[in-house]
């Protein structure tokens, strides 16, 4: 467990991080690694509880991305990263390619500027493909499919064990974690900041500002914020497992300037998702749901894979893009500040993280200074939730099955609570190890967890006398 | 991971729940021999372990017990068949190939028959597509009931529950019995679905008022549930309460059926059946509540003792298939009917359904047009529908309707 609260040793650290969602996971991972005393430091009870909790898990080429700019560069970069470590630290990649669907001539017009767009971005092995070619790598798809563009490399990852891996690597390689700790403003001092927070002050030489939804509020520490943070909501259905056998590709729609619209995609976990939406809203927190928007994405989802009209839904859920006025992100090392904003890493974070992350440190490097590396990396694999990866239960002497839809063992439960990162809170449970998550959303398996979580993960019940 | 272990069996049972342990003490008691039963759980007896509240046995064991005790009496009537508890059936196969996951490792069991036997659970909120956030306190009555009775947990103190169905009214005792008091009992439809007295037991014994043409819209809540949002009559009314019991709504566990390559009813939500409880898979026999939403206890052991009986004549005889199969649709207001194909040319052979509205008038069983069946019916979702027809005049039929018109 990493103390929460300022440290007992009186220098400063090198790199304060504010903001454990993906973003800020790869940050201190990135600094951590590179040989910084740093921390990172997150409002919440647990990781992921802001716009890295809810998304469509794609680990993006970058192929639509507008060439030139920032994110097309992160994400670029981001996706090779993964690809690079992504065994080291256990984390699954399901290669499912995508295919971009012209539904209208109009549509499919539009499909030869969508492949030289992805040449010019680097993804040289997208391509056109006809309607049988579709047809034959997509036999679901609704017969009034035209055409499509191919993207061999689109994949799947896990949205949730992804970032939770790099913040142990951080935590391995001497960082700490600091949950629970909301930074409410900062003072400048010789060497850097001393960070306000409702935990005791922190002091470093270097602030980076992964902030995601209140990405503006907190820039506001440092100076008037150039950008103003406006969520954009993304709702989704997910559909039970046995969904996820009509489409083996990830099903794209011909995107607008404002959106990528809706996107059918399988998880890493099985399953079978439709969304999102794109909402804007002024609440920052409120990922909430509605049934007109989950029925309209039914029916869009229906409208692509009419079979999927025999399949019940499993979940539904919404994440909340932290985006901007401006369409980049919002990247930037203020020098004379000590500060580094990373801010509107809207729809492509979970995917650019890596890069982003190497991109902040050479900011680092050229305005702060470099460190000195450790000799070795240390890294540090996580459980494997994805479901065509061998999973918990199969163990020869497996523990007890507590979630029977998602097949978590008591192991994997017990597990979440020990280590240098103990989940404490429902969510953070849920999402470290897929229980309730399933088909019956908790009717087979809430009194067992409960009974395991309740109060580590807050007073969720009490004792009947 | 080592080698798996492979083993063979007559006939395996998936589920120790009422229709699985009737069936495997009914097998017994013909005379079959090496029967297992596969049950996830850490003990056998399936849901009514959790159900505290009394009713049970009165149709198999002539007793009425609590949910635990009946569960108990399932488990020693069917004494003397291997019970293997803490074991998930993952998938089912062509022919009767069952992939296990038991505490020991993996195993693949190889059955010449086997029954499914996997229960029903309640649609939780997503399935519903109720808005609004996530914040814990929501749940179903099942895991509600097995929270009290089973952890002696109190997750709430003052929920509302969703549905009036009569299992509405078990979450309702089960709440009596933890200490929790209901703010109010929410149905969609304009009167409680549960039979008549079902409002004022709500309202005098249990002082819960009752809100009928009324649906929750959104839950909300950050850590916890803080209210819910009713729409009513065109506006909405936001009602104070620290949970939520989805209740009812049912929903067969045909989970392995859904995954591998069994036929699965879209209108009954479990596995197709014929008359003599065998799925698209001759090797595959289904009974109990994964069949279809939903019967009381007493019902699912009877035909659950039927289908052993048609086990054991299938391991015994050669003729595996029966007369061509005559299909049957449902017509009219009759929302499912199963079972969903007709082989053997006996002279009784029932058929159940119900009815997707309140609806009086009759039920009739037609065949290529002309009716064989037919009875004067008043019905009701929550009732079931059973029609006996004589099936010797069947040879050489295309379909048969159930319709409720
Ligand atoms: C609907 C949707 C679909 C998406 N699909 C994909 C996809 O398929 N592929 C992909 O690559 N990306 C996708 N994304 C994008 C990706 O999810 C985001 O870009 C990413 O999650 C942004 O991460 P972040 O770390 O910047 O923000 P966040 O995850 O919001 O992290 C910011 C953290 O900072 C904390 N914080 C804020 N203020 C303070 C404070 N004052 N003190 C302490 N802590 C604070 C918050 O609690 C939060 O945990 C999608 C996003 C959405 C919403
Ligand atoms: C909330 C609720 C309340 C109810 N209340 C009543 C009531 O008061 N009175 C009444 O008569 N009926 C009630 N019922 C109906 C109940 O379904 C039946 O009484 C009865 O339990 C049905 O028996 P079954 O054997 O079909 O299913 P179950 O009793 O559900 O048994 C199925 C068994 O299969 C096991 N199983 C499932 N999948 C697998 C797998 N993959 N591998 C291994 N094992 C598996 C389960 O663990 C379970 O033990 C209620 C149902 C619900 C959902």
């Amino acid at each position: 467990m990493t103390p929460a609260g300022p440290r007992s040793d009186p220098r400063p650290l090198d790199v304060a991080v504010i903001g454990a969602g993906v973003v800020g996971c790869a940050v201190f991972r990135e600094f951590a690694i590179a040989g910084a005393r740093c921390a990172l430091i997150e409002r919440d009870a647990d990781l992921l509880a802001g716009a890295s909790k809810g998304n469509s898990a794609i680990l993006h080429t970058g192929f639509d991305a507008t060439p030139g700019t920032l994110e097309a560069r992160c994400v670029g970069d981001g996706y090779r990263r993964y690809r690079e470590i992504h065994a080291k630290l256990n984390l699954p990649v399901l290669d499912t390619g995508a295919v971009v669907v012209a539904w209208t001539a109009q549509e499919e017009a539009a499909l030869p500027a969508i492949v030289a767009r992805a040449h010019e971005n680097g993804v040289r092995d997208v391509r056109l493909m006809g309607a049988a070619e579709l047809r034959v790598r997509e036999p679901r798809l609704a017969a009034d499919a035209r055409a499509a563009v191919l993207v061999p490399g689109e994949a799947i990852i896990d949205p949730w064990s992804a970032p939770l891996a790099y913040a142990l690597q951080g935590l391995a390689h001497g960082g700490t974690v600091h949950r629970n700790t909301l930074v409410k403003g900062g003072t400048r001092t010789p060497e850097g900041w001393k960070l306000a927070t409702d935990a005791g002050v922190i002091h470093a030489r270097v602030v980076v500002n992964c902030a995601g939804n209140f990405g503006d509020h907190v820039e506001a520490i440092a100076r008037p914020s150039p950008f103003r943070i406006r969520p954009r909501k993304g709702q989704f259905v997910v559909f039970d497992k046995s969904a996820s056998a009509i489409a083996s590709s990830i099903v794209l729609p011909v995107p607008t300037e404002r959106t990528k619209g809706v996107v059918v995609c399988r998880t890493i976990f099985g399953n079978l998702i439709v969304g999102p939406t794109a909402e804007d809203q002024d609440d920052r927190t409120a990922a909430t749901v509605d049934q007109a928007a989950l029925r309209a994405l039914i029916d869009t989802g229906t409208r692509i894979l009419p079979a999927l009209a025999d399949h019940p839904v499993t979940a539904t859920y919404a994440g909340l893009r932290p985006a901007t006025e401006h369409k980049d992100y919002q990247i930037e090392a203020l020098p004379s500040a000590n500060w580094i904003t990373v801010a509107g890493i809207r729809s492509t974070g979970l995917t650019g993280s890596l890069g982003i992350a190497a991109h902040v440190r050479d900011l680092h490097e050229e305005h702060f200074g470099r460190f000195d590396p450790p000799a070795t990396i240390i890294w540090t694999p996580v459980d494997n939730l994805a479901e065509h990866r061998p999973r918990g239960h199969m163990a020869c002497d497996r523990s007890r099955i507590v979630c029977h839809c998602e097949l978590v063992t008591e192991r994997e439960i017990a597990a979440a609570f020990e280590g240098p990162l103990p989940v404490a809170s429902l969510g953070g449970l849920k999402r470290r190890t897929r229980c309730m998550m399933g088909r019956c959303q908790g009717f087979y398996c809430t009194r067992r967890v409960m009974e395991i979580a309740s109060g580590r993960c807050g007073d969720l019940v009490e004792h009947i006398a | 991971m080592t080698d798996k272990a492979i083993i063979d069996r007559p006939v395996v049972i998936i589920g120790a729940g009422p229709a699985g342990l009737t069936a495997a003490r009914r097998l017994r008691d013909l005379g079959t021999q090496g029967v297992l039963v596969v049950e996830r759980n850490p003990e056998a007896g399936g849901l009514p372990r959790f159900c505290g509240h009394p009713g049970w046995g009165l149709l198999d064991f002539g007793r009425v017990w609590r949910g635990p005790v009946y569960a108990r009496k399932l488990v020693a009537a069917a004494s003397g068949v291997e019970i293997l508890t803490d074991a998930t059936v993952t998938a089912l196969h062509p022919g009767g190939r069952i992939e296990v996951s038991s505490r020991s490792g993996p195993m693949t069991v190889h059955a010449h028959a086997a029954l499914i036997a996997t229960g029903i659970r309640e649609a939780p909120r997503s399935a519903r597509l109720v808005g609004g956030s996530r914040p814990w306190g929501v749940t179903t009555t099942g895991a509600f009931q097995e929270m009290v009775y089973a952890g002696s947990l109190r997750p709430f103190r003052r929920p509302v529950i969703v549905g009036s169905e009569l299992v509405s009214f078990s979450a309702l005792l089960t709440a009596r019995h933890a200490g929790i008091r209901p703010v109010a009992m929410i149905e969609e439809g304009p009167r409680i679905v549960a039979y008549r007295p079902g409002d004022w037991i709500a309202r005098w014994a249990f002082g819960v008022p009752v809100m009928t043409n009324a649906h929750v819209v959104e839950i909300c809540g950050t850590d916890r549930v803080e209210a819910v949002l009713v729409e009513r009559a065109g506006h909405r009314e936001r009602i104070a309460c620290d949970g939520v019991i989805f209740t009812g709504q049912f929903t067969p566990e045909a989970t392995l059926a859904r995954l591998g390559h069994l036929h699965v009813d879209p209108r009954t939500g479990g596995p197709s059946i014929d008359d003599r409880w065998r799925c698209s898979d001759p090797a595959y026999f289904a009974a109990g509540n994964v069949l279809r939403p939903v019967e009381h206890s007493g019902f699912v052991a009877a035909e659950a003792r039927r289908a052993a009986d048609s086990i054991a004549t299938a391991l015994t005889s050669q003729d595996a298939s029966g007369d061509a199969a005559v299909a049957v649709m449902p017509g009219g207001a009759a929302r499912y009917v199963y079972p969903q194909r007709i082989v053997s040319r006996e002279a009784r052979v029932m058929l159940y359904g119900r009815a997707d509205r309140e609806h009086r008038g009759h039920l009739r069983v037609a065949v290529d047009g002309r009716i064989i069946a037919e009875r004067r019916v008043h019905a009701r979702p929550e009732r079931r529908l059973a029609i006996a027809i004589d099936a010797g005049g069947l040879r050489g039929a295309a379909a048969l309707s159930f319709i409720l018109d």
